[in-house]
């Protein structure tokens, strides 16, 4: 199963073993990850589960679609490697990816 | 002896709990829930769930040694039959007493029930919680034929998970249009066309009067003019009512839901209510508002966990709202009700546009189709409270970023 480090804004890690198909909020919720709040639930709706994917990462997680792009272009401090992590599908592909979280509200 | 209780362990009483922690209280924190899962998403159940793409689990905001980890003692399946508020207590339906130094209610709302003769069938259905989606699933597999009682966001929601599923779906809404208390009539033209096109049938200004079996099985749908729409499956969505009688029980103002000032407190010190069983104050509006939405939940929630831990600030969050239909997004902001002028930011005929919503002159709410930008952009710009103009809103070549 793939496993992803998750970075919290204060700088805390948080190692999460995920079955490939979950998204990667809901693999940070698994592990109580601090800020990914996700409050509509993965809908693509609310941009609290907003996070940065390492650029080592980008070709393999891919960019966003048209309504998370427009989503994320409010979201608080989007960067080049913003995505909702409730819009990325963990694959077996991404073991080992490590994901900074943004700063939520 | 600071121990907070806290009723309802739904979206709202979940946060309740998890401010409370991550704001400081040390002491006992019981959450406690009627039903006999773990706190879980309500939204996914009238789209995902019930289109069958999700599994229970998948619905749990938090894994299941989460509170234990935060100390928060959760009780599933659980009951609160009175609160003794003289003795400062808790009374469970199996005789146990809790004893209480601060005590938050999320009790939630529960649907409004169709108060027509024959609505006790078996085939009749409402949707609030995990339960109703689990039984809703199994007949909604067994129906060929499915009559959507309320063209409201529950009703819709569930016409075009069953209409995607291949059934025979007729919506039946009292009022001339779709969602006519929530958006202006060309998003509810929107809706009413989008919903045809995909093979649903709508009746406006009917009545149902009475529910008859049907001998091969199932029910016909008798409405006002004559009609009558055979159904193996009536879903019923008209509306919600909050769970409000405990509080009223214990001697709390309760009017439309648990009332409750800008900092969530009830008319008891020690009781602080949130989400959709409050009728409640937000600073930005001039009357008391009862919303049943994942927003309210949460934000409210972080109001009233504040007020238990004597950090009391006012609510005045933005309202928004979301429903999802096939594959078409409407996203509100703000509450349109007061509003005197809307116009409109793209086009509906090309399935993405925004209806800006002005009253005396100021935005009061934006609601989206399929443009989640202009939905982020509203949330913004009312939240700051900024100017805009009708003539800015409906121009689509002016950036309205440019006035954050």
């Amino acid at each position: 199963m793939p496993k992803i480090t998750f970075i919290d804004v204060d700088g805390t890690s948080y190692e999460a073993t995920v079955d490939a198909g979950l998204s990667l909020m809901e693999a940070a919720i698994n592990v109580g990850v601090p800020g990914v709040l996700a409050i509509c639930g993965g809908s693509c709706a609310c941009s609290t589960c907003h996070a940065y994917i390492d650029d080592a990462w980008a070709t393999i997680v891919g960019g966003p679609n048209d309504i998370e792009d427009a989503t994320l272009d409010l979201a608080n401090d989007r960067r080049s490697g913003s995505r909702l992590t409730c819009q990325v599908t963990v694959t077996a592909a991404m073991d080992g990816l490590v994901v900074h979280v943004a700063k939520n509200d | 002896m600071n121990a907070i209780v806290v009723v309802g362990a739904g979206q709202a009483g979940l946060q309740i709990a998890e401010c409370l922690r991550r704001g400081g209280h040390s002491g006992p924190l019981t959450l406690l829930g009627e039903e006999r899962w773990p706190p879980y998403q309500r939204p996914p159940l009238s789209k995902k769930y019930l289109g069958g793409a999700v599994a229970d689990e998948r619905l749990f905001f938090r894994p299941l040694d989460y509170l234990a980890k935060q100390e928060i003692e959760f009780r599933a399946s659980t009951q609160v039959v009175a609160i003794d508020r003289a003795n400062t207590r808790v009374l469970l339906a199996n005789g146990e007493q809790l004893a209480y130094a601060g005590l938050a209610l999320a009790t939630g709302a529960r649907p409004r029930m169709l108060p027509v003769p024959g609505a006790e069938h078996p085939a009749v259905c409402y949707l609030r919680g995990l339960e109703d989606a689990q039984g809703l699933l199994v007949k909604l597999a067994a129906a060929a034929r499915v009559v959507v009682i309320g063209g409201g966001f529950i009703g819709l929601e569930v016409a075009a998970t069953a209409c995607a599923a291949g059934k025979t779906v007729t919506v039946i809404e009292a009022s001339e249009r779709l969602l006519a208390r929530a958006v202006a009539p060309i998003v509810s033209q929107y809706f009413a066309d989008l919903h045809r096109t995909q093979g649903v049938a709508l009746q406006f200004g009917a009545q149902v009067t009475r529910l008859v079996p049907l001998a091969g099985g199932g029910l016909s749908v008798e409405l006002n003019d004559g009609t009558a729409l055979p159904a193996d499956l009536v879903l019923v969505g008209v509306g919600g009512l909050p769970n409000q009688e405990l509080a009223a029980q214990a001697g709390l103002t309760c009017a439309n839901g648990i009332v409750v000032d800008e900092f969530a407190r009830t008319s008891d010190p020690l009781i602080v209510a949130a989400g959709d069983c409050t009728s409640h104050i937000n600073r930005r509006y001039p009357t008391p508002l009862r919303l049943e939405s994942v927003q309210n939940a949460v934000d409210q929630a972080k109001i009233a966990a504040f007020s238990l831990l004597g950090l009391a600030q006012p609510y005045q969050d933005l309202p928004w709202f979301w429903s999802d239909q096939y594959d078409v997004k409407l996203q509100i902001a703000g509450l349109s009700q007061s509003h005197d002028t809307a116009v409109v930011r793209g086009a509906a005929v090309s399935g993405a546009f925004s209806v800006f919503y002005f009253a005396a002159g100021a935005l009061v709410a934006v609601d989206s189709v399929n443009r989640p930008a202009d939905h982020m952009l509203a949330r913004k710009l009312l939240s700051a409270q900024r100017a805009v103009t009708p003539e800015q809103a409906a121009d689509v070549n002016f950036d309205l970023k440019l006035l954050l």
